[in-house]
């Protein structure tokens, strides 16, 4: 009578891993995942969208007019995909989606700035989708102004020295380039890593009881922790698998550079795989069925993405908010990661983030190995 | 094998959700015993079984299995018992080979690739190792599972209700095997809704709403009733059937293929009704030595739903 019988673990591993491999389809997901989402969040969806079908009302053909133009085309926010002929037009152009912008360039523009009657081109925006256009029409001040200085040169200069029309405010000037995959990749991976391991590990263990085998599992003298490694251990490989193909990917696609300490993102890593299968057991104690299983997974899903500083600065966030979010695995990782990928971080700049993982995960572990039953009770 | 009962078990109770599934149970199957368990469904049977190796803790009573307490032993109970599930709960994406091996492992077993082709060959499955077990037969799966859980030779077989849903040969050479193993010394409890499987038990004990009916010998379980029993046949049986239950003395009639079964317990008054019958002679009456089926029906007809009960 051993605490802990190798056999039994080395049965729960082996079923386990048999498991895997004949169920295709899980098994395309968990490296279709990571790739599938490093794209999306790192080629589509960018929270600084450049691009934007914009429309052009035209009604002073000057060299003034099409200077400011050609500057906001120049910008690469704005995209010129047509002329609408008035304001109903142009309502209807906003309306059906063909554009994002209307630009309207009132009549005598050139020679009102000329007599200094700071005259105004007007600039309708779709703000039914804000985070689209908040960028653009926040760097539209600074572009217009720009393209006016350019234009208004020689015996003009006078005008353009003049008061301006519009307020100065030039956003991007200390990140010119904006590339928001930089930014975004580090922290992927513990999201992608999050909602994998999470939700396969529970699922795999509901699937237990919902098939029935449960019973003939537990009828055998196994004890919970060898259920629980063997049923954990294979997963770790596969979240190995998956921070691979990712590091691959990120490198290949993005470019995303990884300046800091190899053995330090190693340690990490590992520790938070483990974090966050323990978790993933932890919800199959609680779960009845497989789809149950599922819901608490997404569920938890969410705060991971929104708290955890990945989608949102964590500094902006309420207290209450950030309370939560440091209890939440994601939030440590992510920071380690950005630490060792983008800044150089080593051993040192880490030990905080991985003993609140450690704390985390220790908690998690305790809350299973209670809940878990040996009994159908 | 010693005198000491493979099971002994009083007072066993398990409430689910406020209601009692399981009520003051008490129960001892001798060692060696085949011993059946019947009872209609959701009468208990499951839960009792999950109780005795462990799997599911009692709200009250006490017992022993194999010598060790059903409430802190369970890990050497486990051991020593083999549990065939009502349900197949061997893994259907594993092959038949993948789940024997794993079960060998589970317990520990020595030689364990020695042990899973032996099983394989008794089984007749050796060839046919490497197939899924989802994709096996009813019959065949329940060949497997039992073969799953005699692997380690246990002292106890707990089956539940082994040949549900199992081709009439299937059931014959089922229990031919559970003879084989009886006759070796293995104590087996078996749960099932036959009647041809439960004349073959040493001994029944018949559970309906959670509490014990009765327990005997199967051969005494009708006389222990004391139900008297004419069979009826002739035409017209559906209107006699309405007619005979409308009359004192007659407590049960059941429709026994082309005939009634008439019971009741008490002779006198059921002689009345049969002898004016007998005057119409429109059917022809037999008397006939109650059995278990229709011991069964009685029993299932008078049991007080406590269920039901607790809804009124």
């Amino acid at each position: 009578m051993s605490i802990f019988s190798v056999s039994r673990f080395l049965a729960v591993m082996v079923k386990e891993f048999i498991q895997m491999k004949r169920d295709r389809v899980t098994f395309v997901m968990m490296i279709g995942i990571p790739i599938m989402q490093l794209v999306m969040f790192g080629f589509a969806i960018n929270t600084d969208p450049h691009d934007l079908p914009t429309m052009i009302e035209m009604n002073d053909a000057s060299p003034t007019s099409r200077a400011v133009l050609a500057g906001m085309e120049v910008s690469a926010y704005f995209k010129f995909v047509g002329v609408v002929t008035g304001q109903a037009d142009g309502d209807r152009a906003l309306r059906d989606g063909r554009a994002n912008f209307i630009v309207v360039i009132p009549p005598d523009f050139e020679r009102d700035i000329l007599r200094g009657e700071a005259p105004s081109v007007l600039i309708t925006a779709d703000a039914s989708d804000p985070t689209a256009v908040s960028s653009a029409v926040g760097a539209l001040q600074g572009i217009i102004d720009v393209a006016l200085r350019q234009t208004l040169t020689g015996p003009l200069q006078a005008v353009a020295g003049s008061p301006a029309p519009f307020g100065v405010v030039v956003h991007k000037q200390f990140n010119p380039e904006g590339e928001t995959a930089t930014n975004i990749v580090p922290g992927l991976l513990a999201v992608i890593l999050s909602m994998t391991m999470v939700m396969i590990t529970a699922v795999a263990i509901v699937r237990e009881s919902e098939r029935g085998t449960m019973e003939s599992l537990i009828a055998t003298p196994v004890r919970p922790l060898e259920v629980m490694m063997g049923k954990i251990l294979p997963y770790v490989f596969v979240g190995y698998t998956q921070t691979i193909v990712f590091l691959i990917a990120a490198q290949a696609l993005f470019a995303v550079p990884f300046t800091g300490s190899r053995l330090a993102f190693f340690v990490g890593f590992n520790l938070y795989i483990v974090v966050n299968l323990a978790l993933g057991f932890l919800i199959s104690t609680a779960a009845r069925t497989q789809m149950q299983a599922m819901q608490i997974s997404f569920f938890l899903l969410l705060p991971t993405i929104l708290l955890s500083g990945f989608m949102f600065p964590f500094a902006g966030m309420p207290n209450w908010a950030q309370t939560i979010g440091t209890a939440i695995p994601a939030t440590h990782f992510l920071r380690l990661t950005r630490k060792v990928m983008l800044k150089g971080g080593e051993m040192a700049d880490i030990t905080g983030d991985l003993t609140a993982i450690g704390i985390i995960m220790a908690v998690i572990v305790v809350l299973s190995l209670l809940r878990y039953r040996q009994t159908l009770d | 094998m010693t005198d000491r009962p493979a099971i002994s078990v009083t007072g066993l109770t398990k409430r689910f959700g406020g209601r009692a599934v399981v009520d003051d149970f008490d129960m001892e199957v001798p060692a060696g015993a085949i011993y059946g368990f019947l009872g209609p469904n959701g009468s208990g049977k499951t839960t009792t079984i999950r109780m005795m190796c462990g799997l599911l803790t009692p709200d009250g009573g006490e017992g022993q299995c194999l010598g060790f307490d059903i409430r802190c032993e369970s890990l050497k109970i486990k051991e020593r018992v083999g549990y065939m599930t009502q349900k197949f709960s061997l893994y259907t994406d594993l092959t038949i080979r993948e789940n024997l091996d794993f079960m060998a492992r589970m317990y520990g077993l020595k030689n364990r690739r020695a042990v899973v082709d032996d099983t394989l060959r008794e089984l007749g499955l050796f060839e046919r190792g490497n197939q899924l077990a989802g994709t096996l037969s009813g019959g065949w799966k329940q060949r497997l599972a039992l073969a799953a859980c005699l692997q380690h030779k246990p002292q106890l077989l707990l089956l539940d209700e082994p040949t549900a849903g199992v081709d009439p040969k299937a059931r014959r050479d089922f229990w031919d095997e559970i003879r084989r193993l009886s006759h070796k010394g293995v104590t087996v409890l078996v749960s099932t809704h036959y009647m041809d499987e439960a004349i073959q038990c040493d001994h029944i004990t018949y559970i309906a709403y959670g509490k014990k009916l009765i327990s005997a010998p199967a051969t005494e379980i009708p006389a222990r009733i004391g139900l008297v029993t004419w069979r009826v046949d002739g035409p017209d049986l559906t209107t006699l059937e309405a007619e005979l239950m409308a009359q004192p003395g007659v407590e049960q009639v059941a429709r026994f293929g082309a005939a009634l079964h008439v019971s009741g317990t008490d002779k006198a008054a059921l002689d009345k009704v049969v002898a004016a019958h007998k005057a119409k002679g429109t059917h022809h009456w037999q008397e006939k030595p109650a059995e278990l089926e229709e011991a069964f029906i009685y029993l299932m007809a008078t049991a007080v739903d406590n269920f039901a009960g607790d809804q009124a």
